[in-house]
């Protein structure tokens, strides 16, 4: 009886580990930020270079951090998300411009609308390091103490929106 | 006139636009190789030595199977000039694996350290290597006993056989 049910067992095994590992994301890097302060910066803002903006001006506030730029193709498919998203007003969205040129990123924000309550510069990517950044778009959602709560590494969808993100800003601002 | 013909050969023809080829593959793969060479200087041959270390230990997060020394995205490049800069500001090796698992996580080590979550990863491989060994001894000690019984019960039915007839032999008298 064994002789018979030993393979079946196998293969049962064999397959719930190989089922598993289809819908693994590998390429998905879990964050160590999670549950950890915002790494510090105090960056130019895009639309106004002699400005700087630092996490601590958001103190109090739920906001998105969004790292996006003008050569970023998936950044394409995210922006009308984003968009529809900043309509709703539900939190502060802040834009990293990461990489980029100010005067292609203006451009981009021109013809695509602007979903950013404001934008800031990191022309040479160092923000990007502290923040743990290594394909863009990524969308981290901070709390009021200024803590990251959620990444999301790739272009946000509608449904990511109504199921992680929406829940998630309003627990955020319901909590002191 | 034959010789000439030669060159009208297609095989030949053939070599030597392959040859062609090559040589231009060549040339293509250099000049990107050439494009990733970065000039940085020392202070001393051990703080070289510790910049090729680093960079050969840790992984680029883009290319997630090239090291940061091998790979030529972006990424890599700020990656290694981070290193490069840290070096520079008299930092440790181990000041530096840890700025960069602070904000990559364990994944951006080639070499894990030994943990809750890396435990598999260093176990697993001695695990499976254990239950093969056992598998493979309770399966021939299994084969052993069996081929004993088999012999047993086979030299049985032999002296069975040889008492019948005995008794055969007996039962007729002999004839002599």
């Amino acid at each position: 009886m064994l002789k018979y049910i030993l393979p079946l067992i196998l293969f049962i095994v064999l397959s719930v580990f190989l089922a598993l590992g289809l819908n693994l994301h590998p390429s998905e890097i879990p964050s160590p930020l999670i549950n950890k302060a915002v790494p510090a910066f105090s960056a130019p803002k895009l639309q106004s270079p002699e400005e700087k903006l630092s996490p601590t001006d958001l103190k109090g506030k739920v906001w998105l951090f969004n790292v996006w730029a003008s050569w970023c193709t998936s950044c394409r498919s995210e922006h009308p998300i984003l968009n529809q998203l900043a309509r709703q007003q539900a939190a502060i969205i802040v834009g990293l411009n990461y990489k980029d040129e100010p005067e292609a990123a203006l451009g981009w924000l021109a013809n695509l609308g602007n979903p950013y309550d404001v934008s800031i510069m990191d022309q040479d990517g160092r923000i990007g390091i502290d923040w743990g950044v290594y394909g863009v778009p990524e969308t981290f959602v901070i709390d009021k103490q200024g803590i990251i709560r959620y990444k999301h590494t790739g272009p946000v969808t509608p449904e990511d929106v109504q199921q992680i993100f929406l829940p998630l800003i309003a627990k955020l601002q319901a909590e002191n | 006139m034959k010789p000439l013909s030669i060159i009208g050969n297609g095989s030949v023809r053939c070599f030597i636009s392959s040859c062609i080829l090559a040589v231009v593959f060549l040339l293509i793969l250099s000049g990107k190789t050439f494009a990733g060479v970065e000039f940085r200087e020392f202070a001393d041959p051990e703080q070289q030595e510790a910049y090729e270390n680093l960079t050969k230990e840790l992984r680029c997060l883009v290319c997630q199977n090239q090291t940061i020394a091998d790979s030529n995205a972006e990424l890599a490049a700020d990656l290694r000039r981070q290193v490069y800069e840290m070096l520079q500001q008299g930092k440790s090796k181990q000041d530096i694996v840890q700025f960069m698992t602070d904000r990559y996580g364990d994944f951006v080590l080639y070499n894990p350290p030994f943990n809750l979550k890396t435990g598999l990863l260093w176990i697993g491989p001695v695990v499976f290597l254990l239950i093969g060994l056992i598998a493979v001894f309770l399966f021939a000690r299994r084969k052993k006993a069996e081929s004993n019984r088999h012999s047993h019960a086979e030299q049985g039915h032999e002296n069975a056989e040889k008492l019948a007839k005995v008794r055969s032999l007996l039962e007729k008298g002999d004839p002599s």
